[in-house]
C-alpha cells in the first residue's frame, strides 16, 4: 500500500473528508490502475478527472493526432497540440494535473491483436472510443479477460453508459452485435454538443472511482441514458442474456472480432 | 387489451398484440437503430413478429449510441 505524504494529504483531501472515502479509499484509488481507450471527447473528462483524483496508473490508447476539429469537446487538447499524437497531447496534462500519476500511452488502435495483453495490464477499462467494432472488442476482450469497464457512447444531444463487472450484463446482453454499417450515425457524421462528451464523461470517471473504494452502486445491469434537451435521465433495468453470445450460457464467440467500420468513418482515422 | 411498460411509462395495448406491431405503433423510426429489451431481456430481432405481448410486460427501446472520441 502507498503511505500518504504531507501533499497528498493535503491534494486529495476531499476525498479524505468524505466519509465513505477517507484515506483508506484514497489509496485504493492510487493502488488502482485504468486503461481509457480514446483520448478524444469522453476520454478526455474521463482521463483529466481520474488523473485528480490520483489514479496510480492510467494508460492511454488512441492512434489519432489532434485536429482542430476535435477542440469543441476533448478538453484535454489544447489549440497549440492541432497535428500532435493525441494520446502525447493527453499524457502532458495528466503529468500537469498531478505528476503522482503515472502514465502509458499506445500510440495505436485497439484490434483483436493487441486489445487482449493491453488490457490485462490494468485493472479496469474505460470505453472512450466513437464507434462500434471497437465497442464491441472491448466488451469481448473484458468478459474473456474477466475486467471490469464503463461503456460509454454519445450522440448528438444524448449519452449512455453502463458499467461491467465480471457476471454482469454485457454490452452484448442489451445490443447483440453491431448495426449493420452506416445505419446509426457516429459524432463525426452527426455531430454532437461539446458539453455532452463532459456530462458522459464524468460518469464514467465516477463509475471507476465508485469501483476502486466500493462506495455505493455501480451502474451493474442498468443502462442510463440521458437526453440534454430535456435533461431527462433513465435508468434501463436490463439482465444478463442467457443467450448472450459471449456471457451467456453457450457463448457462440471464443475470439475477438474485428468488426468492418463505416467507409465514412475510415476517412477519419 | 393489456397493461404494459414502455420505456418506464404505462400503456394499454390490444390483445394479441405482437412485438413487431408494437414496435411499428411506438413510433420507432429506424428499427435498425434500436436493440428491443422485452422483461430486461434482449429480444432477436427474427422473433419481433413471433412475439406476443402479454399483461404486465416491459418494453424498453434501447438506442444504438456510438460516439465518444472522434
Ligand atoms: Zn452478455
Amino acid at each position: 500500500m502507498i503511505e500518504l505524504n504531507e501533499d497528498q494529504i493535503v491534494r486529495y483531501s476531499r476525498h479524505i473528508l468524505l466519509q465513505d472515502v477517507g484515506v483508506e479509499g484514497q489509496e485504493k484509488i492510487m493502488n488502482a490502475s485504468v486503461l481509457v481507450v480514446g483520448a478524444g471527447g469522453l476520454g478526455a473528462p474521463v482521463s483529466l478527472y481520474l488523473a485528480a483524483a490520483g489514479i496510480g496508473r492510467i494508460g492511454l490508447i488512441d492512434a489519432d493526432v489532434v485536429d482542430l476539429s476535435n477542440l469543441q469537446r476533448q478538453v484535454i487538447h489544447f489549440t497549440k497540440d492541432v497535428g500532435r499524437p493525441k494520446v502525447e497531447s493527453a499524457a502532458e496534462k495528466i503529468r500537469a494535473i498531478n505528476p503522482d500519476v503515472k502514465v502509458e500511452t499506445y500510440q495505436d488502435f485497439l484490434w483483436s491483436g493487441n486489445a487482449l495483453e493491453i488490457i490485462s495490464k490494468y485493472d479496469f477499462i474505460v470505453d472512450g472510443t466513437d464507434n462500434f467494432p471497437v465497442k464491441f472488442l472491448i466488451n469481448d476482450a473484458c468478459v474473456m479477460a474477466g475486467k471490469p469497464f464503463s461503456h460509454g457512447g454519445i450522440l448528438r444531444f444524448n449519452g449512455q453508459t453502463f458499467t461491467h463487472v465480471p457476471g454482469s450484463a454485457c454490452y452484448r446482453c442489451l445490443f447483440k452485435e453491431p448495426p449493420p454499417v452506416g445505419a446509426v450515425p457516429t459524432c463525426s457524421q452527426a455531430g454532437v454538443l461539446g458539453a455532452i462528451a463532459g456530462m458522459l464523461g464524468t460518469i464514467q470517471a465516477a463509475e471507476v472511482l465508485k469501483y476502486f473504494t466500493g462506495v455505493g452502486e455501480l451502474l451493474t445491469n442498468k443502462l442510463l441514458t440521458f437526453d440534454a434537451k430535456t435533461m431527462n435521465f433513465k435508468t434501463f433495468n436490463v439482465k444478463k442474456g442467457e443467450k448472450c453470445p459471449i456471457c451467456g450460457k453457450n457463448p457462440t464467440i471464443d475470439k475477438l472480432i474485428d468488426y468492418e467500420q463505416a467507409a465514412c468513418d475510415l476517412k477519419k482515422h | 387489451m393489456a397493461k404494459i411498460t414502455v420505456n418506464g411509462e404505462s400503456k394499454e395495448v390490444r390483445d394479441g398484440i405482437t412485438l413487431k406491431a408494437l414496435i411499428e405503433e411506438s413510433g420507432v423510426l429506424q428499427p435498425d437503430m434500436v436493440s428491443v429489451q422485452l422483461n430486461e431481456q434482449f429480444a432477436e430481432r427474427e422473433e419481433w413478429d413471433r412475439t406476443v405481448i402479454k399483461e404486465g410486460d416491459s418494453i424498453d427501446f434501447l438506442y444504438f449510441m456510438g460516439g465518444g472520441a472522434a
